[in-house]
């Protein structure tokens, strides 16, 4: 591979007028994306809440339908990240050649993978807020830290954004993204915490699950939810930029070999 | 006076295969410049590498006097590009392709909402201006890209392929827009696949094959330089026979292709006299032009 693939990121804010790109399409189909952003995680929260919930006298010292409130803000903030940076940001590379029309502008390959992840990073921002809104009127949580969950929205957006992009940047087609969701996404909804608790788990797995972002997505999030400063917090904040930042230098040099042809 | 776009020994390999192989090229202020070649003859490429979008593996290139692909951001700011396929973006009405497209450059919308009208009234898309853009006929989705190409008023014009794909009256029109984008003293390097475009269109064009420069001229000095100047074509069953008797007493060349002979002739008289005797065959008589010049340099082989 050639040197110039590994030149460091140059950004500027040329980024901004691609984001204001995905924003006036996301504006035109805002009612059945907010509902898809809404739906899955209330239902899966609402169903295991009350169905689990009357079987669980507690998980993690709250309520079992509490304790799966901040596990469901993490996964659905994941969920919307990967699927904007996979499924849509491979359709606006590839199948609509948008990012083509792009760089024949004064615009570079780093400003639109940029634009691409933090693009992505609002998309996890407005589902993690939907979420939330609809705990706040549950009553499933009850702190004003809760509000914090909006910048770690933010930052987790940031991370599986990043990471979804390399997968898009290696991706021949639309069907390479199944293996992503089956092997990377649904086991770190099992394996970090989200539905139970990771020390349930057998050692091996809790040494993986501590690797995973996910984990520490939710180790920040359960505490704030009940008005808790999260214990290690630099620690988890640290692991998820780490994540968002070595996925995206990786998926930037994957994009200009890619685009190199 | 200094070349709006320049290469030199430009080279650029793909896995070993030379797509582009030490070409030279020179373009000029107000010049429409084809680049004719077969299918893999390096004309994209080269395009790329002009619009600094992939770097050369050697030689040197400059657009607007700046070396790219090192300065090729401030370059692109006075550059259009209309590519070979569409990629205008879908979700939007055509106004909008304009609006976001203009942002790109780093326009105000107040200024890019001031040049809309007219760069639809250019396009002949004035009515459609709300029109969404799966809606439109490929002409349209044409003109709307060449419009898009036009938002930040450039001085030079890349297109690639333009009219592929287009019927007689949208390439009509295509073509009537890029001669007047010429005579407001715009550059134009257009690729193309068709010999009338280029014959109709280009002040000068190069023909590529296997990433190098073959011949370069202005449409007639390259029918002049390379080829007689009549051809009769021809057909009939029975041509491939009386090529192998006949064709040789009365052309300086013959090529046979299928049923058809065509004869490249430097005076084609006695040619045309002696086929009025032959019953069978049917002839064609007409000057040679640019794609028999096309065919000679680079064969009648199909490229895949």
């Amino acid at each position: 591979m050639s040197a110039q693939y590994f030149a460091l990121p140059r950004l500027s804010l040329r980024f901004f007028p691609i984001w204001r790109r995905h924003w006036l399409v996301w504006k035109k189909i805002a009612a059945p994306s907010i509902l898809g952003h809404l739906a899955d995680p209330v239902i899966y929260m609402l169903g295991l809440g009350y169905g689990l919930g009357s079987l669980l006298p507690e998980m993690g010292g709250m309520s079992y339908m509490a304790f799966l409130a901040a596990g469901t803000v993490c996964y659905s903030t994941m969920n919307s990240a990967s699927f904007e940076a996979l499924y849509s940001g491979f359709a606006r590379m590839h199948e609509q050649r948008t990012w083509e029309a792009i760089l024949n502008t004064p615009v570079s390959l780093d400003d639109v993978v940029l634009s691409e992840i933090l693009w992505a990073a609002t998309k996890s921002l407005m589902s993690g807020a939907a979420v939330l809104v609809v705990i706040w009127i549950l009553g499933l949580s009850h702190s004003l830290m809760s509000l914090w969950m909006i910048p770690l929205a933010l930052l987790i957006g940031l991370a599986f954004a990043a990471i979804g992009l390399i997968m898009t940047a290696l991706a021949p087609a639309y069907d390479f993204f199944m293996y992503y969701f089956t092997l990377v996404v649904t086991p770190m909804m099992l394996l970090c915490g989200v539905f139970f608790p990771v020390s349930q788990l057998p050692q091996g797995l809790q040494i993986v699950a501590s690797a995973l972002p996910l984990t520490h997505a939710i180790e920040l999030a359960r505490p704030l939810m009940n008005g808790v400063i999260p214990p290690q917090a630099l620690l988890h904040i640290g692991v998820l930029l780490g994540y968002a930042l070595v996925a995206f230098y990786v998926a930037l040099v994957l994009f200009r070999r890619r685009l190199s042809r | 006076m200094q070349p709006v776009i320049k290469a030199t020994g430009l080279q650029k390999s793909y896995g070993g295969n030379r797509v582009v192989d030490g070409l030279d090229l020179s373009i000029h202020k107000g010049e429409c410049f084809g680049l004719l070649g077969p299918n893999g003859a390096g004309k994209t490429t080269t395009l790329r590498i002009l619009l600094g979008l992939i770097a050369p593996d050697a030689g040197t290139a400059t657009l607007l006097d700046l070396p790219v692909p090192q300065a090729a951001r401030e370059a692109r700011i006075r550059v259009g590009v209309v590519p070979q396929m569409d990629n205008l973006d879908p979700d939007f009405t055509v106004a909008e392709n304009l609006l976001v497209y203009g942002r790109y450059f780093g326009m105000q919308d107040s200024e890019i909402e001031a040049r809309i009208p007219s760069l639809l009234e250019f396009a002949s898309l004035t009515n459609k201006r709300d029109a969404k853009v799966p809606t439109l006929s490929g002409g349209m989705k044409r003109r709307l890209t060449l419009a898009r190409a036009l938002v930040n008023d450039p001085d030079v014009i890349f297109l690639d392929e333009p009219t592929t794909g287009l019927d007689p009256q949208a390439r009509h029109l295509i073509w009537q827009r890029l001669r007047e984008l010429t005579q407001q003293g715009k550059t134009l390097l257009l690729t193309t696949h068709f010999m009338d475009e280029a014959e109709r269109l280009c002040h000068r064009l190069a023909v590529l094959d296997n990433g190098k420069l073959i011949s370069q001229g202005s449409p007639r000095e390259l029918i002049e330089q390379n080829i007689e100047p009549q051809v009769v074509e021809v057909f009939g069953e029975t041509s491939a026979q009386w090529a192998s008797e006949h064709a040789a007493k009365f052309s300086q060349r013959f090529e046979v292709s299928g049923e058809s002979v065509f004869c490249y002739v430097q005076d084609a008289q006695p040619l045309v006299a002696h086929l009025q005797a032959q019953s069978e065959l049917r002839y064609l008589h007409r000057p040679a032009n640019l794609e028999d010049v096309f065919l000679k340099l680079t064969g009648r082989e199909m490229r895949e």
